[in-house]
């Protein structure tokens, strides 16, 4: 029987990188929020065990409307894994735990993955692991993913959690009496109707019940398959429940704001006790190499000279290969004007096959594949060393005044290299998460590249 | 202490979220970045233009536009 194991986390914690080495994958990864965007899966063995890995859309948060967060939310909630291990960043533990109590509150088969150790430690940041495990009540593990010694610990304490069969409790955070007193009226109806199922955390479909978001709910009764709404019970105790938060001044959006704040201070509370700080002029420094990249004297130039030199590599490096892939394709073009006239065949053919079809391709990966092959590595360079975002941070005012956003620019240069055709539709698969600041993009690309077409 | 909103906070500022002005998806993002009732806030730095604006949250960075750090009520 094959294990299934969903891997949640934060944008930008490595969470890819895990995947990848436990899986032996190569997804990209990328610095923006939603690279992952199918759920990549891949397979693992531990113990003579299969383990089936879905890695999800990093996000922030479960509890928002947009496509990613859904897609998360569904695998979280209603994917049936047998363990979901929360990638989270070490760096900056305080604001992954957010994630991690919005999903201790859906399932309690859960391990959490303390990633970029490494990182912490070249912060000077420690985490105490044990402490934060006895905190949130399940196995917590640090890692490096670099480092496959690590990960063979996480596996270990994945395959305690799929095997153990106790009931455990849910993770419990406490909203304070006006929140509490309306989830006991509702909470107590909600067990009875769901007596004999399997679902059994009623406190978050109480909490989602009085949340009123209209879609979660609904994905909720199709899981169950049966109705809450419907259900005249749950519709009279739900009406008294809101009726006493109206009572106490909470209106349905404070409510939310609630519940976001509550977990958000847990958070905070919990990530101080378990985190000691040891180098505070880390972040000075960094903050100062920030100061120049970003700033109104520098800032720019730094930028312009970045894309004057990756573009010069490009252009000039492209040429050599450029040049040998065109000789070798006329080579085999004069070959094959040989071969087919040593076969009679009549003028057009050749004409269409050879002079039209095969030049036309010929020239086109000529032309096309060696700059790509340069580009690419020395942009994921970039990205790597994390400037693209700052490169958006830099862009952002002027790419307004176009009406689109500076995570365009990254788009956009790489438009001026002529490979437009291939990196658009590569692009808006990783990057571009909003379609109407896509089409704009797009048209002003074609504009600015028609120059290269055929 | 004074009330005003985050954009009129200068460089190396600090101070305290009150609330958030704004409604629906650009609430619970920022809400969901951190932003929420009685959290600090730091100006770290400022784009060239000006805008948009780095701020020090919760042990991260994040960059606001203009139009939104403009909807965050703030003290200090």
């Amino acid at each position: 029987m094959i294990i299934l194991l969903q891997l949640p986390g934060n944008p930008n914690v490595g969470k890819s990188t895990v995947f990848n080495s436990l899986t032996g994958l190569h997804q990209h990864t990328g610095n923006w929020p939603g690279k992952t965007v199918s759920n990549a899966m891949g397979i693992t063995n531990f113990m003579d065990k299969d383990f089936l890995l879905v890695d999800i859309p990093g996000t922030y948060s479960i509890m928002s409307n947009s496509q990613e967060e859904e897609i998360a939310r569904d695998y979280i909630c209603f994917g049936n894994p047998d363990c979901t291990v929360v990638v989270v960043d070490s760096t900056c533990l305080e604001r992954n735990l957010n994630l991690v109590y919005q999903i201790l509150e859906i399932t309690n088969k859960v391990v959490v993955c303390v990633n970029l150790l490494d990182e912490a430690k070249k912060k000077g940041i420690e985490i105490d692991l044990n402490k934060l495990s006895s905190e949130l009540g399940v196995p917590v593990v640090g890692t490096i993913a670099r480092k496959k010694k690590t990960l063979k610990n996480l596996m270990q304490n994945i395959y305690d959690v799929c095997s153990s069969n106790k009931n455990k409790k849910y993770f419990k955070i406490q909203y304070g009496d006006d929140i509490e007193n309306s989830i006991n009226i509702l909470e107590k109806d909600v067990r009875d109707l769901l007596q004999n199922h399997e679902f059994n955390n009623y406190r978050w479909i109480t909490l989602k019940l009085l949340e009123g978001n209209k879609k979660i709910i609904s994905s909720i009764e199709n899981y169950l398959d049966l109705k809450l709404l419907g259900n005249e019970t749950i519709q009279n105790s739900l009406s008294k429940a809101k009726e006493l938060l109206i009572k106490n001044d909470i209106t349905s959006s404070s409510f939310k704001d609630k519940i976001v704040s509550t977990i958000m201070f847990h958070g905070e509370t919990i990530a101080l006790k378990v985190t000691s700080c040891k180098r505070l002029d880390y972040n000075y420094k960094n903050n100062k190499i920030d100061k120049i990249l970003t700033s109104k004297l520098t800032g720019i130039p730094i930028m312009l000279l970045f894309f004057a030199m990756i573009f010069w590599i490009t252009i000039t490096g492209a040429n050599y290969p450029s040049q040998m892939l065109s000789n070798s394709f006329n080579y085999i073009e004069a070959k094959l004007v040989y071969l087919f006239e040593s076969f009679n065949s009549p003028n057009w053919l050749i004409s269409m096959l050879i002079y039209g079809m095969y030049r036309t391709l010929g020239w086109v990966v000529a032309v096309m594949l060696p700059p790509m092959a340069i580009f690419f590595p020395l942009f994921t360079i970039l990205e790597d060393l994390g400037y693209l975002p700052r490169i958006a941070f830099n862009l952002d005012g002027f790419f307004r005044k176009a009406c689109t956003s500076g995570k365009q620019a990254l788009t956009m240069c790489m438009g001026v290299t002529k490979l437009e055709f291939f990196i658009i539709s590569l692009f808006v698969l990783h990057y571009l998460t909003d379609l109407p600041g896509f089409l704009q993009t797009t048209n002003i690309y074609y504009f600015i590249s028609c120059k290269y077409y055929f | 202490m004074k009330n005003t909103t985050l954009d009129k906070l200068d460089i190396n500022e600090c101070a305290i979220i009150l609330d958030l002005k704004c409604k629906g998806d650009l609430r619970r993002r920022l809400l969901d970045l951190g932003l929420v009732n009685g959290t600090n806030i730091k100006v770290i730095f400022k784009s060239p233009m000006g805008n948009p604006v780095a701020y020090e949250v919760r042990g991260t960075t994040i960059a606001l536009r203009k139009e939104d750090s403009k909807l965050i009520n703030i003290k200090y």
